[in-house]
């Protein structure tokens, strides 16, 4: 309990500790300390920054995007009216043929009734004719002949 | 009973006393206590080498769990210290740093069962062994008045010889009452020392004769009933002595740096 050298010895280690310290702990260690602060620091602004560069790009892209929906639906429906008029152009020529096809065969078919009615008026004209002749050839009788005659001009009429 | 009595009284001197050295036909200053010097040596070296260990391969990298330990310990003590001190001395944080953890080593050993190493000591043929440095106080003596002296280096270096006696000499009372001013500068300046030493010594040396004592007056298989509360408690107390000693030896010698 008493005061003796020991406090002169402690005293002497205590100093030499102190310097110790002094000289070789505690440079390094607040100088890796610092340099860490400073590392933290820099990450968390190149955090800051990348984060902001994020968002200006997904804004941007979003940007992109909508101009490409805008397009593509302005697209999607140019190409519908093309084919709606397409459609459209196609049914009227389609119509248009069919009407010219059907005028065609109607003209034909007056042409060709025309026709086998001149060749049936030759032909009924001549066994007409020829039934004349036969007549005349054999006997006149008119009042039969007459009768005929009458019925045959009544049919080549009613056609 | 009075041999039982006995008995106690001698187990509790046994253990408060120092192992020490006297030069032969000396008187008893000229004596070196052993054990204070050598536990608190070894402990000292233990610090320096595991810091300066750390500190040697400290980088700016993920630091691994020692030197994350080392980190914590030097960033906290910055902080105090900044927040205290806003010289640019080289000294104090290191010394301040060299406080807290020598002092907290030393006091921890007070947290080792108090007859352990006594025993073992008595094993090699030496009597007393005390391994509690700061309960001696030649060693907390040791400390303030490394630190008293500090501050009186301080306070001449930044206020100038003349600047510090005038201060003592004219301080808190003004010109008309120097007897009185130096008086209460003598003291005041005297009274950081002393209370310095006083408290971590008074601490601990309470701590460890409460040890001492339930490790004497208590049967052995209730001892733990007393020595656990007392221990858990105890680190509280020897985590704060060590910071309340680094503390009041930053702010000490910041006022130095300080005019009035």
């Amino acid at each position: 309990m008493n005061i003796n050298l020991t406090l002169i010895g402690q005293m002497i280690t205590f100093l030499v500790f102190v310097i110790f310290t002094m000289k070789y702990v505690w440079p390094p260690m607040t100088k890796a300390l610092r340099e860490r602060q400073k590392r933290i620091a820099e990450g968390l602004a190149d955090a800051d920054r990348g984060k902001h560069e994020l968002e200006l790009a997904q804004h941007k892209s979003m940007e992109i995007l909508r101009d490409a929906k805008l397009q593509a639906a302005k697209l999607i429906e140019d190409a519908n009216i093309r084919a709606l008029h397409l459609v459209e152009e196609s049914k009227e020529q389609a119509r248009e043929e069919s009407a010219r096809i059907l005028k065609h065969a109607q003209e034909e078919i007056v042409i060709e009734r025309s026709q086998a009615r001149e060749s049936l008026r030759q032909e009924i004209a001549g066994l007409a004719v020829m039934a004349a002749g036969k007549v005349l050839d054999n006997e006149v009788n008119e009042a039969s002949n007459s009768a005929i005659l009458d019925k045959l001009i009544a049919e080549v009429a009613s056609e | 009973m009075s041999s039982g009595k006995r008995d106690t009284t001698l187990y509790i001197q046994h253990h408060l006393t120092n192992l020490s050295w006297h030069p032969a036909g000396s008187s008893s200053f000229w004596s070196l206590n052993v054990d204070t010097l050598f536990f608190s040596s070894i402990l000292g070296v233990l610090f320096c080498a595991l810091f300066y260990f750390v500190a040697r391969k400290a980088t700016a990298e993920t630091p691994g769990a020692l030197q994350n330990l080392v980190e914590v310990l030097v960033d906290f003590v910055d902080k105090q210290v900044k927040d205290t001190y806003h010289g640019r001395s080289k000294l104090i944080a290191p010394l301040a740093l060299t406080i807290f953890v020598w002092v907290f080593l030393m006091n921890f050993m007070d947290l080792i069962p108090v007859d352990l190493f006594p025993t073992l000591a008595g094993y090699l043929g030496l009597n007393d062994l005390r391994i509690v440095p700061t309960t001696d106080l030649n060693l907390t003596f040791g400390l303030s008045l490394t630190v008293f002296a500090l501050i009186l280096y301080y306070n001449i270096k930044i206020k100038g010889p003349w600047g510090y006696v005038k201060e003592l000499l004219l301080h808190p009372f003004g010109v008309w009452f120097i007897p009185i001013n130096l008086i209460l500068g003598l003291v005041h300046e005297l009274a950081k020392p002393v209370s310095l030493a006083l408290r971590l010594f008074g601490n601990l040396y309470a701590g460890e004769l409460i040890f001492i004592l339930i490790a004497a007056l208590v049967p052995w298989g209730a001892q733990w009933l007393l020595g656990a509360p007392w221990a858990i408690f105890h680190i509280l107390i020897i985590t704060l002595q060590a910071f309340i000693f680094m503390m009041l030896t930053v702010v000490y010698l910041s006022m130095a740096h300080e005019a009035h």
